[in-house]
């Protein structure tokens, strides 16, 4: 597959994080374009993972993001793995689901806590929310520090884990150890559902919207699990592939505006990727507590206001928690840490579901094991066409707003993906062009 | 540009504390966030009064502390720099990319251009510098703490000691020296496993030994690190090849004198 990696995207969509502006143009008849410009400076992952040790792709990949690592290193090895033709089962397989779920937990509560409920409340941060909703805060962080612990047992540490290996880990934990940690994980799973309560409560902004203009949703679909790992590409419009496929299917494209890639459906266009997509075609693996939790509050699947994206991951946190327990209760320490790896020359794909959606890597690599091609494609680049379809359906009805409220309610919108451009909680320099090329 | 010593007043009477970002993965000022039971204490100390990842207020500055993540790769981060060490009474640098160019500095041994056309269908697009270069090629620095990440109680420890106008308690020596702490087992003396803990700063707590991995050196070269003789061993005595040990010595601190100097040296070697 060497040769036609021109359209290639980089990791800086991962934290795109800093700056974007938004440009809106219109006149009489209506909003006639929205650019949502993102200039995270390139980092060059792609490039510089050429010439690398195939090892190395999930401590250097691991990097593109300090806020989901685990989602990189997962992709990486199953990607490398794909390559080598081996496939971790049993409990190896297990931990790898363990960890993602740290993962989950932790980077969905630093959405949840930090980034997105001070919208509803009104607060510019989560310390002044604290302020008049401590319990609230308190609890959130103490879910956030269970994640955390777990990614640190597994992973070694919370930010660029060091213990993800191709074939496995590189030491593999006690019985002991992973039972120490099932009381907190109890205790923050009990929080998180209190969490998921607390969430269905907010006030959410209607959708009107998007009523007439759905997503098509794509998420991984396993047969019997809630997806993280693996699965086939599916989406609510009827395709169903393997990663293999990606890229037959799926294609990157650079405009001049943003130096994010937009990534769309060919000749079908935008899509959505994230913890709504995974929701709507999953509902029926959630766990049976969060699925329980999630009829008694009404939240059905499809979910198709993307306001509620905070409730959906609060779900996704809650059924982290309970898999994570799953886990640890049948956990028996494998004998080999990893299987054997030996490289050869191939080509491997891998697409697991991070946080913010669906991660898809590709490596070559060459029989001394080195990295000669590596493709990947972060959530938010996928997700980035979907966000300025969003606001350009959304802002007719709003453009008669003073200023400041319309830039709060684009940057709402925005932060709904969790872009890791939402970091930035008051990113967007708002330039609205009125036709006659005179900005107001 | 010295700094200005005296404090800066607030409006909160607080001392005012400013997080900046420049060409990096987020990961260490997430370190902050994941204080999980000292964020709300040391909110109550201090007035975070610019931080974008966790914050939509944003106060004017100057700023007593400013912690600064990420490297300068943009014309546009060259003339921030500047206005930040302006508005800073104290600057600290956190983790790799701000003290060593960062994972991306990788581009300094290459070419970039050619970087940026196999991996954007518009090079034309694309508005960077030929290098990654560390905070402290472009202004002074009042510390650098290193890592990638860096060590979030390594950080609150930092930030205590300016807060209280003292000298950082970081210790400078090496992974080797934890790794005894820890008690472990030597994996370089006792399997063959080739580490970088003898020249590798101490603050991870020597985490990749403990799991039965080489140290790969992500908290930068530690003080009068020997890598010199550290690479002779590695290449006589473990016969791990030179490109490997060249790969060792340029991920995520590149830039660090003791190992952009030794990683010449092992390529000028390699190739004659």
């Amino acid at each position: 597959m060497a040769g036609h990696s021109k359209t290639i995207k980089v990791d800086y969509l991962a934290r795109v994080e800093g700056e974007g502006a938004l440009h809106i143009d219109y006149d009489d008849s209506g909003v006639q374009k929205v650019q949502l410009k993102i200039f995270e400076p390139p980092r060059f992952f792609e490039a510089l993972l050429r010439g690398r040790d195939y090892l190395e792709a999930p401590d250097i990949t691991a990097r593109i993001c300090g806020i989901c690592p685990v989602a990189y290193q997962m992709s990486a090895v199953h990607g490398m793995e794909d390559a080598l033709g081996i496939k971790p089962s049993g409990a190896l397989r297990e931990l790898r689901r363990l960890l993602y779920c740290g993962e989950w937990i932790e980077s969905h509560m630093l959405h949840i806590s930090m980034l997105h409920a001070p919208d509803f409340l009104g607060y510019p941060n989560a310390v002044a929310m604290a302020k008049d909703h401590p319990e609230v805060v308190k609890n959130a962080l103490e879910i956030k520090k269970a994640g955390n612990a777990l990614v640190r047992l597994i992973g070694g540490r919370e930010v660029h884990p060091i213990n993800v290996r191709v074939g496995g880990f590189y030491k593999v934990p006690e019985n002991r150890e992973l039972t120490a940690l099932a009381e907190q994980l109890e205790t923050a799973r009990d929080l998180a559902e209190q969490l998921v309560i607390w969430s269905s409560t907010l006030p959410f902004p209607n959708y009107e919207w998007r009523r007439d203009n759905h997503y098509e949703f794509v998420a991984l679909k396993h047969p019997t699990e809630y997806p993280m790992n693996e699965g086939r590409i599916t989406s609510s419009k009827g395709l169903d592939i393997t990663a293999r496929d990606y890229e037959n299917y799926f294609e990157e494209e650079h405009l001049a505006h943003s130096t994010a890639l937009h990534c769309t459906l060919k000749n079908r266009g935008a899509y959505l990727v994230g913890p709504i997509a995974r929701f709507n075609l999953n509902r029926d693996k959630l766990s049976p507590r969060a699925r329980q939790l999630a009829e008694s509050l009404k939240v059905a699947a499809p979910c198709l206001n993307p306001f509620q994206s905070i409730l959906v991951r609060s779900l996704e946190v809650l059924h982290a928690f309970e898999e994570a327990l799953r886990i640890i209760g049948k956990y028996q320490k494998p004998e080999e840490p990893h299987l054997a790896t030996k490289p050869k020359a191939a080509s491997g794909c891998a697409a697991t579901e991070a946080p913010r959606g669906l991660l898809y890597h590709r490596y070559d690599i060459d029989k001394n094991g080195k990295i000669t091609v590596a493709k990947i494609v972060a959530p938010t680049s996928q997700n980035q066409k979907t966000i300025e379809d969003d606001l350009r359906l959304m802002l007719p009805s709003f453009m008669h707003f003073p200023e400041d409220k319309l830039r709060g309610l684009c940057e709402r919108a925005i932060r709904n993906y969790d872009p890791c451009i939402s970091c930035s909680t008051h990113f967007l320099q708002l330039h609205l062009n009125n036709g006659q090329g005179q900005s107001s | 540009m010295v700094p200005n010593q005296q404090p800066v007043a607030s409006s909160k009477s607080l001392p005012k504390l400013a997080v900046w970002k420049f060409t990096s993965c987020d990961g260490c000022q997430l370190s902050l966030l994941d204080c999980e039971d000292e964020l709300l204490s040391l909110a109550d100390q201090l007035d975070i009064a610019y931080f974008m990842e966790a914050s939509s207020e944003i106060q004017e500055g100057p700023f007593d502390i400013s912690l600064v993540e990420g490297s300068i790769t943009t014309p546009a981060d060259k003339e921030r720099i500047l206005e930040v060490r302006r508005q800073s009474r104290v600057l600290i640098c956190i983790g790799a990319c701000a003290t060593a160019g960062g994972i991306q500095a990788l581009r300094n041994f290459a070419d970039v251009e050619e970087f940026t056309r196999a991996v954007y269908a518009h090079p034309e697009y694309i508005t960077t510098l030929k290098d990654s270069t560390p905070i402290s090629a472009h202004v002074p620095v009042d510390f650098e703490l290193q890592g990638c990440p860096i060590n979030k109680n390594q950080l609150l420890e930092v930030i205590s000691a300016f807060l209280h106008r003292r000298p950082p308690q970081v210790a400078n020596h090496s992974v080797c020296m934890e790794c005894k702490l820890r008690g472990n087992v030597c994996i370089w003396v006792a399997h063959g496993t080739p580490c970088m803990g003898p020249v590798t700063h101490a603050g991870c707590g020597a985490i990749c030994p403990s799991y039965n991995r080489g140290c790969y050196a992500c908290y930068g070269p530690k003080e009068n690190s020997n890598t010199g003789s550290l690479c002779h061993w590695w290449l006589e005595k473990l016969n791990v090849e030179n490109t490997l040990t060249i790969e060792n010595l340029r991920n995520f601190n590149p830039l660090a004198d003791a190992f952009k100097v030794e990683s010449e040296v092992r390529e000028r070697d390699g190739r004659t």
